[in-house]
């Protein structure tokens, strides 16, 4: 699903160039929920918004979807879901109408439009929220809306930065049940960004742990663990591969 | 089809804000109101010299600042949502401002009906005509003004704006005519699209519509919407990966 090799993003600023991220080699498999792992400022949002086509690699080349990330970025879009770190939503916008755009944006008619709307608000238990305004919304339903709105066209990936960041406990599981609940349905493959150990330990088959742009350390949460030790956590993972643990910076 | 779908959603999103409609051609209404009688009274021109000039100065402001709701799209994620499906990147620029042109049209109805109120009399022709290049003049100053709201940083947008459109509003001679300014200023004038275009609508509401100015108006009017739309699309593609 995901190829990307020698992925790499520069920023320039007036106080000199910033390596956002630095020569990423990413391999999604169908099917797999993948975990992006690291700090604030790891760099985490700016590989998202390349693999999205939002923003264009100073380096190396990717595949997303089965197509060329800077040949075809149209191709790209249409197969692919993004929800990202920040909303989808001004504060204004009706629930429903804004769907129901997003729908038609990926070529459905008026009428596919609305039961397509109806059918996603009602598998993220948002079915009588359509008429209300993003400012109304509790940060759950908020969150849950933003993902709706990824999965509008039925992506065969979905890309979501930090989909828990700011939510209850039990918000967060929910969310993870839906995440797990559209793999087992649809075989939906998922590449989600996180700071919190206990999402990529719940929820990923797989990490990439990223930090000052590059990927620190790679594998299953149980093998990354036990490579440091039996009773090992996640944390200590973190710990022994960037020589910091994530906690400080998670609470920055 | 994708820009009818995105204009419909912005106008019923913008309509559903009508205060928003109303001050957006407020500065325009009061000139009218409150100079208009003065104005029309002093001798340097009529009604049909006024209100041209008034619809100008409501394209400025009112297309002008169009870009303003871009940086609010910007900063709540709306705009990386819509530039992450399928949509053309001309789409996602033309909606908006095929929602804009409509705004405007509306306002700029219900300032020449006032005029009329006040004693306007322009032959209806003339009034459809000049109509006409005010859309193009706004679609071109949507555009323009998105891809200026998309190169540079949100705070500086609202103040930037404000601060270039006033110039531009007096340099165009909407309000008193520039067959009275000194020869610099004429000049100066005439390097703006502007003033060609209010020349334009004065000839159009004289009922002038062959008149040399009437012609320059509207094709200074067309090249200048095909340039902007043009310019505003590259901006918006430029954005991608
Ligand atoms: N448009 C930009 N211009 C300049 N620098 C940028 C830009 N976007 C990101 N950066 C820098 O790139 C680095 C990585 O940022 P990024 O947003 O990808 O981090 P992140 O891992 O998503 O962090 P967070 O957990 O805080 O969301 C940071 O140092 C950031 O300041
Ligand atoms: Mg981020």
């Amino acid at each position: 699903m995901i190829h990307a090799r020698g992925l790499s993003r520069t920023f320039t600023t007036k106080t000199g160039p910033v390596e956002a991220v630095r020569r990423l080699d990413i391999d999604v498999a169908a099917g797999e929920i993948v975990g992006f792992l690291g700090p604030n400022g790891a760099g985490k949002t700016t590989t998202l918004r390349m693999l999205t086509t939002l923003l264009r690699p100073t380096g190396g080349t990717a595949t997303v979807a089965g197509h060329d990330l800077t040949a075809e970025p149209a191709k790209v879009r249409r197969r692919i879901g993004y929800v990202p770190q920040g909303g989808t939503m001004g504060p204004g916008a009706l629930l429903g109408e804004e769907l129901e755009l997003q729908a038609r944006l990926y070529g459905m008619g008026a009428t596919a439009a609305r039961d397509r709307v109806a059918e996603v608000l009602e598998s993220l238990d948002l079915a009588d929220l359509a008429a209300r305004p993003a400012a109304s919304l509790s940060g759950g339903q908020r969150r849950r809306a933003d993902i709706a709105m990824g999965l509008l066209h039925a992506p065969a990936l979905l890309f979501l930065d930090e989909p828990t960041t700011g939510l209850d406990p039990r918000a967060r599981a929910a969310l993870w049940d839906d995440v797990r609940r559209l793999r087992a349905e649809r075989g939906l493959t998922v590449f989600l960004s996180t700071h919190y150990l206990d999402e990529a330990d719940a929820l990923c088959d797989r990490l990439l742990i990223v930090d000052g742009g590059r990927v620190a350390g790679a594998g299953t949460p149980a093998a990354l663990k036990a490579e440091i030790g039996p009773a090992a956590t996640l944390d200590d993972v973190f710990l022994s591969l960037t020589g910091r643990p994530l906690r400080a910076e998670a609470a920055a | 089809m994708t820009t009818l779908v995105l204009a419909r959603h912005y106008v019923r999103q913008t309509f559903r804000v009508k205060a928003a409609l109303v001050f957006g051609a407020l500065q325009p209404v009061l000139f009218l109101v409150l100079f208009g009688p003065l104005f029309a009274r002093s001798g340097v021109g009529s009604w049909e010299v006024l209100v041209p000039g008034l619809l100008v100065q409501l394209g400025l402001l009112s297309a002008g600042m169009s870009g303003f709701g871009i940086v609010f799209d910007q900063k709540f994620g709306v705009l990386e949502r819509l530039r992450v499906t399928p949509a053309s990147r001309m789409s996602l620029l033309l909606g908006r401002v095929a929602k804009d042109v409509l705004v405007l049209l509306v306002q700029a109805v219900a300032l020449v009906g006032l005029g009329y109120a006040f004693g306007l009399r322009a032959p209806l022709p003339g009034v459809l005509l000049g109509l006409a290049l005010l859309l193009l003049l706004a679609a071109a100053l949507a555009a323009l003004s998105y891809a200026v709201a998309l190169s540079l940083n949100q705070e500086m947008f609202a103040p930037l704006m404000s601060t270039v459109l006033v110039p531009l509003i007096l340099l165009s001679g909407a309000l008193l005519p520039m067959s009275l300014a000194p020869g610099w200023l004429d000049v100066l004038s005439r390097l703006t699209p502007f003033r060609y275009v209010v020349d334009g609508l004065r000839a159009l509401f004289a009922g002038h519509y062959t008149a040399p100015d009437a012609l320059l108006g509207a094709g200074v009017a067309a090249l200048f919407a095909v340039a902007g739309i043009a310019a505003a699309t590259r901006r918006f593609h430029h954005e991608n990966a």
